[in-house]
């Protein structure tokens, strides 16, 4: 197999004053591929993909995309070259309801003049879809889409969040922590989701804290440590202790034995 | 299926057991300018005990020309708040402008014979410097990124300045241009008579309130005062946006002046001075949240009403100034407890 990353980080880099958060991480995402992050707490994952989303700028190093080098400077430039994320908190504007949320900062404008002259969004549109987006979802405990988002559980919020890049993402998806505030049944359906996303073809950036999960869903697995990645193996190679040994440095392993490039 | 219905009954039912003040809370918090109306329903109503002359078109009619200024200064203010901002330098702002539109039209006196510009340069001219003087506010705090309190307090004074220097003092009172009286005149609608200031003022509210809902700009500017976080993580470009509130809020500061030079007849530099607190009073009063977000543009029009509603009640009540701006100082504190309590439910 020699496939080549559709996103790629080389030498990433990014100091938050004094503190080195990612200090020369690599990262590669290969077509049709889940590959989850993991690592303890500060290990560098979330700055690891705000600098791949654009959300954060990296100090040093690049991201390529498609082969081609990008330099995100805003959420924006991931946005447009199709790359959606989830963030760690959620970025979901609470007194706005749910679909006002699913589609901001980009929202459907009335079809003829009432749009194009008047710049009038379309509610009842973006409604009619934000519905759809949630059902595909199935999460089926929001029942009120012109709820505020204030009014919605932890979980339910990290649902629309999640409905959000599912619905948008074009080319790459990042799920920071997705399933955190989610109960067993709404984390099932996220779950079933990444697989059903995969399904599809859509590469997916998988951040967890729960190891079941990861070994359930990613086809490779990368283990950050102190800013910088430890090993990439796969949930066959290696066992779940041997995972949390390589998060706490108890356990090094050969690049030979990692798996470096695409196992699908 | 079956099972998904009766976790709908439940949840109905678990929604059903909230208190009323649980309720009332809700209910405040989807529609922010409810407390406002029914605080100026009732006050209307114990006015009128107290004075038959209260509820009458002409005594409206009186109302909304003293309204109308502040009204309008209002509105941009009320968009500066929702974006968790505030604007101190409004009414210097609105004052500027005034005066800039008047010394153009009317040249300097001195020697000879004052040489005026032509009122279409000298119009435009004075609504492009009160944009200006928002775009120095948006600058500050999106670029040097400086609190807008600050900000504001800094131009506000800078402003006034420009404005003495201007004038040096002096009030240009010679007969102003015909153009720029036009919303001193009166028009009649039905029993009620007011100036076409006061068409103006609510002509700008319906425009605002326009863009405000229906286009995207509108939301972003509720999603950048609400989480400003998320609404740059969302794509939205921030400092664009706070840069053009700013802006536009300038204008209708700039937009307000033409109504002041209409209902004094004259631009004077003294005319602004309670503007900049009298717009924050009807926002806050309106039911805009200090904090960002939340609050809707027809609030601060009716947060306005409420306060020429108290100071023409209480004048005709026969209650004295003093207790006036106490009763208008207690509207500014029960507006604000409200909004905190509105806020607490929903953390
Ligand atoms: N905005 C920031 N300002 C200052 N320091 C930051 C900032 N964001 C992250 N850091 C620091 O960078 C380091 C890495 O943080 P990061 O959020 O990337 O960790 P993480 O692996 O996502 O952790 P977690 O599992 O807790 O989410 C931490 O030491 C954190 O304190
Ligand atoms: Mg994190």
């Amino acid at each position: 197999m020699s496939k080549k990353p559709i996103l790629q980080a080389v030498g990433l880099t990014k100091s938050y004053g004094r503190v080195v958060a990612l200090d020369g991480s690599d990262l590669e995402l290969f077509p049709g591929e889940v590959l989850a992050v993991v690592g303890d707490n500060g290990a560098g994952k979330s700055t690891m993909i705000k600098c791949l989303s654009g959300a954060e700028v990296a100090d040093e190093g690049q991201i390529i995309v498609d082969g081609q080098q990008v330099s995100f400077k805003r959420p924006q430039d991931g946005r447009h070259a199709g790359i959606e994320t989830v963030y760690q908190t959620l970025a979901v504007a609470p007194a706005l309801d749910i679909a006002s949320n699913l589609f901001l900062g980009r929202e459907m404008r009335k079809k003829g003049p009432l749009g194009s002259v008047f710049r009038m969004i379309d509610s009842s549109g973006m409604r009619k879809a934000a519905k759809e987006h949630i059902a595909a979802l199935g999460i089926g405990t929001i029942q009120n889409i012109t709820q505020a988002v204030e009014t919605l559980s932890g979980g339910q919020r990290q649902a629309v969040a999640v409905a959000r890049a599912a619905a948008f993402g074009q080319k790459v998806i990042i799920l920071d922590e997705p399933t955190a505030a989610l109960g067993v049944r709404e984390s099932r359906q996220v779950l079933k989701l990444i697989e059903s996303l995969r399904d599809r073809g859509m590469p997916v950036i998988l951040i967890s804290h729960n190891m079941p999960q990861v070994f359930e869903v990613a086809d490779r697995i990368q283990v950050q440590r102190l800013g910088k990645r430890a090993a990439v193996v796969t949930p066959k190679s290696h066992s779940m202790n041997d995972v949390v040994a390589i998060m706490t440095g108890a356990m090094t392993v050969d690049k030979k034995d990692q798996a470096l490039t695409s196992v699908r | 299926m079956s099972q998904d219905t009766a976790t709908y009954d439940a949840a109905a039912e678990f929604q059903d057991r909230a208190s009323i003040s649980q309720k009332a809370q809700a209910l405040l918090h989807k529609y922010p300018w409810l407390s406002s109306t029914m605080v100026l329903v009732v006050a209307s109503i114990i006015f009128s005990f107290f004075n038959e002359n209260f509820l009458t078109p002409s005594n409206f009619s009186l109302i909304l020309q003293q309204v109308a200024i502040v009204g309008a200064v209002a509105a941009g203010q009320t968009l500066i708040i929702l974006t968790a901002g505030i604007d101190l330098s409004c009414g210097a702002i609105a004052v500027f402008s005034s005066m800039t539109m008047a010394k153009l039209v009317q040249g300097t006196p001195g020697e000879g014979e004052p040489v005026g510009i032509a009122i279409w340069l000298a119009f435009p001219a004075g609504l492009l410097v009160g944009m200006l003087g928002g775009a120095i506010n948006g600058f500050l705090v999106t670029k040097v990124k400086l609190p807008p309190f600050i900000v504001t307090l800094g131009t506000f004074n800078v402003f006034l300045a420009l404005t003495l220097t201007l004038t040096k003092g002096t009030v240009p009172s010679i007969e102003m241009d015909p153009f720029l009286l036009t919303l001193g005149h009166y028009v009649n609608l039905g029993p009620f008579r007011v100036t076409t200031g006061v068409l103006f003022m609510f002509a700008m509210y319906m425009v605002l309130a326009f863009v405000l809902r229906y286009t995207s700009w509108g939301r972003h500017v509720y999603a950048v005062g609400d989480d400003i976080d998320a609404a740059r993580l969302a794509g939205i470009s921030v400092n664009r946006v706070l840069m053009s509130v700013y802006m536009v809020a300038g204008l209708t500061f700039a937009l307000a002046a033409w109504i002041v030079i209409g209902r004094v007849t004259v631009a004077s530099p003294n005319t602004g001075g309670d503007l900049n607190l009298d717009a924050i009073t009807a926002v806050v009063i309106g039911g805009t949240s200090l904090f960002g977000g939340r609050g809707t543009i027809f609030g601060s029009l009716i947060g306005a009403i409420i306060v020429g509603v108290f100071r023409n009640g209480l004048t005709l009540a026969g209650v004295d100034l003093y207790y006036q701006l106490l009763a208008i100082g207690l509207l500014i504190i029960f507006a604000v407890s409200v909004d905190q309590w509105i806020r607490k439910a929903r953390k």
